[in-house]
């Protein structure tokens, strides 16, 4: 028990201790080894505290001792848990699959300072997810972007370096925006602890200043979380970067930045500003309804593989904000379980890019042609996480599609106009994952030798495939911390 | 005159602007990044500024200080981090630079794209 209640703190600190002793480690193996498995007792923990949670309500951690508002205060709740599981689990299993793939993108020599990298994004990625503290935040959030960087550039390609620079500049635009939010609350009410904020704000009379903070806060983190139409940044960084890191990203980046907005906002905003319910779901509904109509028009267009499935993810985002802006608890726990679908979903389908890349040089439609005959269970396990992303009856993706459309039904606004765009774009991405899938099993194939040794990509793809199935026909587990979660925001806000 | 005794919210804001104009108009990436190192400094005045009391001085405990206003540190202590980020942010920024000098033979935005387009 002593441990146990370490676990908020352990959860940052395991990654960024490990980070510098990994560029130590010779050869690239060991290297490997100790991040995957710093990665995985990172899971652990996650695991444990999702147990902690579900036991026992949330858990705060005054950091040094020193209590809040005036120390550094952890916490963990139900949706930072979830949040956790998804994080850890992502790096986790994107590092077991790509030993073979960053070998050959990074090369052997510079995999140690690579995986110091990615130790770093999880260490900030963590940090968001455990701080308490709008500061803190903000912090981690940089540590996170900076490694980031570091690991898309690490790209084969040479279109990856511009591609991180926008992404630089985007992410640090996005970031300095939600400093001057964090920035002029300061002002307002003298503390940079969030629930600390959600107290002392009701106490400020004049609330002007709090639009204007909600204003940069909410265009930092939507710029973050590639929100359409701030998303320019998004395509590329998932093309360019490492097929490992393409996983860990598309899996839970975006949507860290989204747990941040969605957190600050009914924090601090939706109780407590007159008319903020309205206007966050009238500006964010139609962005929403866009991003999920654009980005899979997009994805339909699209020649490359790897982007076809960035836009797609772009369009996910959008179904997650559209749950959050009809601010009823079932749209929100439907959001908050699509965020945790969509990561097993489109995790599945870079882990299966990772597989394929083994195969081919190109990953573009016509690159990938014939693969899926030469090497079934690879083709198989894609076609299966390409019906989760759908949302077939049977797969996680179906699980949260249906709960959001109950959703929409039970909330009585705009339900036909929502319930078409939901159809449409369902349609849309079955005619996007039916090209992938056409290319892989019907095109003709170059006459390459097929080989079929398994590889370790193909194993964490059909553990990623089963999970995705496992929670399709057995969502118990997610509903529930969905759930919780979804009720933990409204509550936030009803103070 | 009350304008005018808000003026370093005026320096804040001038300076922010001029970051951000030059992050979104300039094409040379070096340009770039230093819009970008403005508007992330121009926060930093932002923070400095606010954390000044009329009147107040450095917040000392001590039998000899009896000035009991004091300028609130904290704000401070969170810049002294936010630089650090902002270097870092514009070290990487500019090794980036340097890789792509190296594999482009350019810095301008608009050749790249020309030479991104013409593969």
């Amino acid at each position: 028990m002593i441990w146990s209640s370490h676990y908020p703190v352990l959860q940052v600190v395991l990654p960024l201790l490990m980070a510098p002793f990994i560029i130590m480690l010779r050869p690239a193996r060991l290297a490997w080894l100790a991040a995957t498995a710093t990665s995985l007792l990172a899971f652990a923990v996650s695991v444990a505290l999702v147990n902690l949670v579900n036991d026992s309500g949330a858990m705060s951690y005054p950091v040094g001792g020193w209590a809040a508002p005036y120390g550094i205060e952890l916490r963990v709740d139900s949706l930072s848990a979830m949040m956790l599981l998804i994080v850890s689990g992502a790096s986790s299993l994107a590092l077991l699959a790509s030993y073979r793939s960053l070998t050959t993108e990074i090369g052997e020599d510079r995999l140690g300072l690579f995986l110091s990298a990615w130790m770093l994004v999880l260490a900030g990625l963590s940090g968001i997810l455990v701080a308490a503290d709008a500061f803190n935040i903000f912090v981690f959030m940089e540590i996170a972007s900076l490694a980031s960087y570091v690991l898309v550039s690490g790209g084969a390609d040479r279109r990856a370096l511009p591609t991180v620079f926008k992404y630089l500049v985007m992410g640090t635009l996005g970031a300095t925006f939600y400093l001057i939010g964090v920035g002029l609350i300061y002002i307002m009410t003298g503390t940079l602890n969030l629930a600390d904020m959600a107290v002392r704000i009701q106490d400020v009379q004049d609330p002007i200043l709090f639009f204007a903070a909600g204003g940069f806060i909410s265009v930092g983190l939507a710029l973050k979380a590639a929100i359409f139409p701030l998303h320019a940044w998004l395509p590329n960084a998932y093309t360019f970067a490492p097929h490992a890191v393409s996983v860990f990203l598309a899996a839970c980046s975006t949507k860290v930045a989204l747990y941040v907005f969605f957190r600050v906002d009914f924090d601090l905003f939706q109780g407590n500003l007159g008319h903020h319910a309205e206007q966050f779901s009238l500006y964010l509904m139609p962005m929403a309804l866009a991003a999920i109509l654009y980005g899979s028009a997009m994805a339909i267009r699209e020649p490359l593989v790897k982007r076809l499935f960035a836009w797609s993810s772009i369009a996910q985002i959008g179904y997650i904000i559209l749950g959050v802006s009809l601010l009823t608890e079932a749209s929100i726990s439907a959001a908050l379980l699509h965020m945790f679908n969509h990561a097993l979903a489109k995790g599945a389908l870079f882990i299966g890019i990772i597989a394929l890349a083994a195969h081919t040089h190109s990953l573009s439609l016509q690159g990938i042609a014939g693969l899926g005959r030469n090497h079934p269970v690879i083709g198989t396990a894609i076609l299966l996480a390409g019906l989760s992303l759908v949302g077939i009856p049977g797969t996680a993706g179906f699980i949260s599609k249906w709960l959001l459309i109950e959703a929409i039904i039970e909330q009585q606004r705009f339900v036909i106009p929502l319930l078409a765009v939901v159809l449409i774009s369902s349609l849309m991405a079955v005619v996007y994952i039916a090209k992938v899938a056409e290319a892989l099993f019907f095109a003709e194939a170059p006459t390459t030798p097929a080989n079929n040794r398994v590889s370790a990509a193909a194993l964490v793809l059909l553990i990623v495939v089963f999970a995705n199935i496992v929670f399709g026909l057995a969502p118990q587990f997610p509903i529930g911390l969905a759930e919780q979660a979804a009720q933990l925001l409204l509550l936030g806000s009803a103070i | 005159m009350i304008v005018l005794s808000f003026y370093h919210y005026w320096v804040f804001i001038t300076l922010l602007m001029m970051g951000f104009y030059t992050v979104i108009v300039k094409q040379n990436l070096v340009k770039k990044l230093l819009g970008l190192s403005l508007f992330q400094s121009a926060v930093f005045l932002l923070f400095i500024g606010v954390a000044k009391v009329t009147d107040g001085t450095t917040p000392i405990l001590h039998p000899d200080v009896t000035n009991t206003i004091f300028s609130t540190p904290l704000p401070q202590v969170l810049i002294l981090t936010a630089i650090v980020v902002g270097i870092s942010t514009s070290a990487l920024g500019l090794a980036i630079i340097v890789r792509i000098k190296e594999a482009y033979g350019t810095i301008e935005e608009d050749e790249i794209r020309d030479q991104d387009s013409a593969q």
